[in-house]
């Protein structure tokens, strides 16, 4: 039994590399982002440790089960037992996977709580879905624009090569800074989307009638982007988000620019 | 439970299931085309959608008194056994269980809304913003006399428990009680108390029903409480009517079980259509005790 | 009325008129084949069109309303009339009853299906056309919905009427029909695995039907229920259907536990390790499945204390599944194995079951179903428990008994071909998806990132293999029908297999347990 364990064991090691190592060499992502917030971190590492520990407890029943397939065959002239009961090995592996769960619940709920900490927020930020595109409000500096989809007709249609982030493109990112807390206040203006970007660890609803909130720290310059995430409608794969993370300096400079005039020519085309 | 297990009488073939089918169908289609015809936009027939509901509500009727009238007659020739009776029994509770279920999401909603959506709305709890942002002037209160957004025309004014609603109540704990006195009087052979107790649940249940019209048309017409004025109005609506339905569906059962009566179809021993139809007008009564206490007094 | 000690009518009269449980139960699995292959074809559709980035076969529009045709077909019409097939036959054979509790109104659930599914169906060709806003109908985007929503609600009121009558049925034949001398603990644990469904459906389902009431009332009438503007909360909507939708998928499993803890016994010829505790798990799966539903809402933001409730509640299910699968690898265990075909997709249960339950666990978790929530990660959780849960209970039951059924024995060396072309096609078409959903494609969309699209194409053409697959299934299920075979003993499987069902001939007689079998041969046979 020991050396059939060590088979899976080794199998599954094999296979597990093998996977990464062509996935890394193909550049193929396989796993959750680690992102760049606090959260988002948070949420990685639960994730990977929940991944760890059912891929464990996998690899022993799995391999239990492996091991019984090729060991007790009739053709090979097993003969069945009769025991069909045990209380203590039962006890077992009742209290055992209760164990696990009450491990895993720790993180679990340190991140929950963590999650939904919205005091201490240095600026707020209003996110409304509309059917198909974003609209984001700073609420403390009269700055306000909508966010739509720049993926073309021809690209979607096939008749141009698809651009390296198709789908994913907008003609006005939103445009934060780095190393501030960020609240962000979810609704919708017709029916629920969710506004979701991997990398900042946010997924929340926005619902018609109904503020949300939620908030990130965003540790790193750069871009993220991502997708509406609840179905809104026939154009709901087509509602991306970008984020761009900038500097505070650099992003005070953009707020001043914005309210330099910007908004005027943004009112307009709005119209 | 089953110790003796006894002759089983297993029903040959019969039409009244796919008829019920059919009859289902029908009512699926014609209601959904008569919903259609009311709105704006589409251009459904009204004679059609009504025809098609028709035959549906038609066949309907058709089919549970013929069902009936066949499980009737297999009672009378003595197919059934005490094992058959159980079957029925069970099913009838689980039946009314199911029932249960639906006027639980009804309550549930209810809870729901005041409990919590009401309350967010409000600026209370874990969405504080929503009420700065979307709706700087509401005031949670229930009942709810000023909806959130005007779209939906507010009521003035709500029924207060103590008038048709207490009335109402009175009258249908006492059908709850005549109806238990018809059954001791089946039971002991007291025909005549029988159809007189069985008159008094049924006039009631009548009497809670016109009732119920004449508050509705008070709300409607003076009040302006509505299926569609705000939240009050969908939920006193949803769970007052579909009581009242029910209410309407026991009192015509309670009638044909009358008749039955006055034809002296039941016997002391073998009568489990007055028990059945005794036991859902039990429990129309008590979800009515349950609105009657969150619907209006709370 | 008359005499009932006779075979079946003739003719079309037969199907439409029985009263008898077999037939009941052979029409509800040719039903829910049949809807097997037309949601099967919508998600072929739905490959085809994600085979690459762009939009090149259908509408975006289009594509919604086939991924919610085919979660409402395969949930609605494949999978639960599967088992509730399964319940007619095997129910009565089971504890030694000459039919079902309620013959008559059997027939009546099982009719109102076809013309639930006809209405249903023909959404496709009405103005606007079919549902578009997945099988979870999400107020208000249902609300806004096309006008044959009106349709699909009346359509799934009919449904809930056909299942809590089907349910009725079955609790009630379970109570009242076992034969002297099978006490509950003796009953067979198929059985228990029903009665408990039932008892499931029979709570849920109105809860359901509940809810597109106020889907058609905020729709045509005015109320506002799922309408912030007139008082009302659009995520009440959710809380009402998950209140439904969760026990739902557990109606969707409890049956397949039944089924392959009917066959691991008689493929390692053991008994069934730790029955009772078997049944407690059954129900304390039950119990706990009405107090989880908002695991399916974490991005719906509810408070943190009522988070953390459904997150414990939740993982707590781990616990008695858990039972489960150690009960049956204890079953396995020192056994004498043979791999006949439904020995094959019971295994292949076991084994894939468990990754769709892992893979729920991780969704349990709130901070990181932050990140799956609505990706292709939970489309494969619930592939993993649906199609190689369900789904391979379904064929691993089919193949149990269909000698039992047919008295002819179906052709194992298909059979064989059939379980592994399934499990492998299988593994290929859904594994990928925890890839894409983890690295962030959103589920119900009809197109992506660059990507995503190699992991889409592997998808693909596995589920074509797949679907191909189930073609084999059908060749092998109609031969065995037409008798062409080895015939079938009456035990059908060596060893003697437990239950009262092997005691009859193959194919069993059109009435079967006319009297009641022997105290003895119930003793025996359990
Ligand atoms: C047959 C159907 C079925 C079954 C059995 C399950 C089983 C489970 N499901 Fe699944 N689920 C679905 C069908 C099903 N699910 C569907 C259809 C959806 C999507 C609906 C939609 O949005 O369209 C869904 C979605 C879904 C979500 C929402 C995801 C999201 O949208 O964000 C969640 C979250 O908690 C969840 C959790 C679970 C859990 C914890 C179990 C548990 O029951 C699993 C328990 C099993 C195990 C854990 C494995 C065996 C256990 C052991 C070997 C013991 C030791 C293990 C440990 C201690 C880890 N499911
Ligand atoms: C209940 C069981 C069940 C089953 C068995 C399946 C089976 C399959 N599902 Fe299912 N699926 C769901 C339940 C199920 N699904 C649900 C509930 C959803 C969510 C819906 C929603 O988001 O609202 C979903 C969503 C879903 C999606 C996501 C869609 C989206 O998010 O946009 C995808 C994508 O690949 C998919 C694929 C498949 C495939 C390839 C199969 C295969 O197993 C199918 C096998 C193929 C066949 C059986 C076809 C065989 C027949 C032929 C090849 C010829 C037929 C020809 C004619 C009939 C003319 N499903
Ligand atoms: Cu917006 Cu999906
Ligand atoms: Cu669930």
């Amino acid at each position: 039994m020991h050396k059939a364990l060590r088979l899976v064991q080794l199998c599954c090691i094999l296979i597990g590399s093998l996977l990464s190592s062509v996935a890394s060499a193909t550049g193929l992502q396989y796993n959750m982002t680690r992102g760049v917030t606090p959260v988002s971190h948070a949420q990685y590492d639960l994730h990977m440790t929940v991944l760890f520990i059912v891929t464990a407890i996998g690899v022993l029943v799995f391999g239990l089960l492996i091991f019984s397939i090729f060991r007790y065959r009739k053709s090979k002239g097993a003969k069945a037992a009769t025991f069909h009961e045990n209380v203590q090995i039962e006890v077992i592996w009742t209290v055992i996977p209760f164990v696990i769960l009450m491990v895993l619940a720790v993180p679990a709920t340190k991140t929950l709580i963590a999650m939904e900490d919205t005091r201490k927020s240095e600026m707020t930020i209003a996110v409304t879905g509309y059917q198909w595109y974003w609209h984001y409000e700073y609420l403390n500096e009269d700055i306000s624009f909508y966010s739509n989809p720049a993926t073309t007709a021809e690209e979607i249609a096939g008749l141009v090569p698809k651009s390296g982030y198709y789908q994913l493109e907008v003609d006005k990112p939103l445009v934060v800074p780095t190393n501030t807390k960020i609240r962000f206040a979810f609704s919708a203006n017709d029916v629920i989307h969710a506004w979701w970007v991997p990398a900042l660890g946010v997924k929340r609803d926005t619902i018609p009638g109904f503020i949300n909130e939620s908030w990130a720290v965003i540790e790193e310059v750069g871009t993220y982007r991502g997708q509406c995430a609840e179905l809104c409608g026939v154009r709901h794969g087509y509602m991306p988000i970008v984020v761009e993370a900038i500097t505070p300096e650099e992003f005070e400079a953009w707020v001043a620019e914005q309210k330099g005039g910007l908004e005027e020519v943004i009112e307009e085309s709005e119209a | 439970m089953t110790t003796k297990h006894e002759r089983y009488y297993v029903p040959a073939q019969s039409y009244w299931p796919i008829v019920g089918a059919v009859g289902l169908f029908f009512i699926a289609i014609g209601l959904a085309n008569l919903i259609h015809v009311f709105q704006p936009g589409y251009d459904t027939s009204l004679t059609k959608s009504i025809l098609l509901l028709g035959v549906g509500v038609s066949v309907i009727i058709f089919m549970v008194s013929g069902w009936f009238n066949h499980v009737i007659k297999e009672n009378m020739a003595g197919l059934y056994s005490a094992q058959m009776d159980r079957s029925f029994r069970q099913g009838m509770i689980w039946f009314i269980f199911s029932e249960v279920m639906f006027f639980a999401a009804f309550f549930g909603a209810l809870f729901y809304i005041r409990m919590f959506a009401l309350p967010w709305l409000g600026g209370e709890g874990s969405k504080p913003l929503t009420l700065d942002l979307l709706w700087p002037n509401f005031v949670a209160e229930w009942p709810l006399l000023n909806n959130p957004d005007p779209k939906y025309a507010s009521p003035n004014e709500v029924i207060p428990w103590h008038g048709i609603p207490l009335l109402n109540t009175t009258l249908l704990l006492t059908s709850g009680a005549t109806i238990t006195w018809a059954h001791w009087a089946l039971k002991v052979g007291k025909r005549l108390q029988l159809n007189l107790a069985m008159f008094c649940t049924i006039a009631l249940g009548l009497t809670f029903l016109g009732f119920q019209i004449y508050e509705y048309s008070h709300a409607y017409m003076d009040l302006g409480l509505t299926l569609d004025s705000g939240i009050y109005g969908s939920t006193f609506f949803m769970l007052t009517g579909f009581h009242g339905l029910h209410v309407t569906l026991g009192s015509i059962m309670l009638i044909v079980i009358l008749v039955r009566c006055l034809r002296g179809s039941f016997t002391a021993e073998n009568h489990f259509a007055f028990e059945a139809t005794a036991w859902y007008w039990h429990f129309v009564d008590v979800v009515w005790l349950g609105l009657f206490i969150f619907v209006y007094i709370l | 009325m008359g005499d009932h000690h006779h075979g079946p009518a003739k003719g079309l009269s037969r199907w439409l008129l029985t009263t008898n449980h077999k037939d009941i139960g052979t029409l509800y699995l040719w039903f829910a084949f049949i809807m097997f292959l037309v949601g099967g074809a919508f998600a072929m559709v739905i490959r085809m069109e994600l085979f690459q980035p762009g939009n090149q076969l259908v509408s975006p529009n289009t594509f919604n309303q086939l991924t919610t045709m085919h979660g409402l077909i395969m949930v609605f019409g494949a999978i639960m009339p599967a088992f509730t097939g399964f319940a007619n036959w095997l129910i009565p054979m089971m504890v030694g009853a000459p039919d079902m509790a309620l013959p008559r109104m059997n027939n009546w659930s099982f009719w109102i299906l076809p013309f639930a599914f006809a209405i249903l169906l023909s959404s496709w060709f009405m103005d606007g056309g079919a549902p578009n806003f997945g099988w979870t109908f999400y107020a208000p985007l249902s609300t806004q919905g096309p006008p044959s929503t009106d349709f699909f609600i009346l359509s799934v009121h009919m449904m809930g009427i056909s299942s809590i009558m089907g349910a009725i049925n079955v609790i009630v034949t379970i109570f009242n029909m076992r034969a002297p001398g099978m006490t509950l603990m003796k009953m067979p644990i198929f059985c228990w695995s029903w009665l408990i469904t039932a008892f499931l459906l029979i709570a849920v389902m109105p809860i359901l039907a509940a809810a597109v009431t106020m889907l058609l009332t905020d729709r045509n009438f005015g109320t506002s229920f799922f309408d912030a503007a007139g008082g009302g909360d659009p995520v009440l909507f959710q809380h009402i259907f998950w209140f439904f939708g969760h026990p739902e998928v557990y109606i969707m499993i409890l049956p397949a536990f039944g089924i392959v803890s009917e066959i691991l016994p008689t493929f390692t010829r053991k008994r069934l390790f730790g029955r009772v505790s078997m049944i407690y798990a059954i129900v304390a799966i039950a119990g706990l499945s009405f107090i989880v539903w908002a695991h399916h809402m974490f991005t719906t933001g509810m408070p943190v204390i009522a988070g953390l409730f459904f997150m414990y509640a939740t993982m707590l299910i781990a616990v008695p599944t858990g039972v489960k699968i150690f009960n049956w690898a204890a079953t396995i265990f020192r056994g004498a194995l043979t791999f006949e075909t439904p020995m094959l997709f019971a295994l292949g249960f076991v084994f894939l079951f468990t990754i769709g339950g892992f893979s729920g666990l991780m969704l349990a978790l709130i901070p990181a179903d932050i990140q799956y929530h609505d990706t292709y990660f939970v489309v494969a959780h619930f592939h993993y428990v649906l199609v190689s849960g369900a789904l391979f209970s379904i064929f691993a039951g089919a193949y149990y008994w269909l000698p039992k059924w047919t008295g002819t024995m179906y052709n194992e060396t298909l059979g064989k071909f059939h379980f592994w072309l399934s499990a492998i096609s299988f593994n290929i078409t859904f594994f990928p998806m925890h890839f894409m959903g983890l690295a962030g494609m959103p589920r119900r969309i009809p197109d992506y990132a660059l990507q995503f699209a190699d992991f889409n194409r592997i998808s693909s053409i596995g589920s074509f293999v797949f679907g191909l697959s189930q073609l084999l299934f059908l060749y092998i299920i109609i031969q065995a029908i037409r008798g062409k075979g080895k015939k079938a003993t009456d035990e059908v499987w060596d060893d003697h297999p437990r239950g009262l069902e092997w005691t009859l001939s193959s194919p069993p007689a059109y009435h079967t347990f006319e009297t009641p079998p022997s105290e003895k041969l119930v003793e025996e046979h359990h």
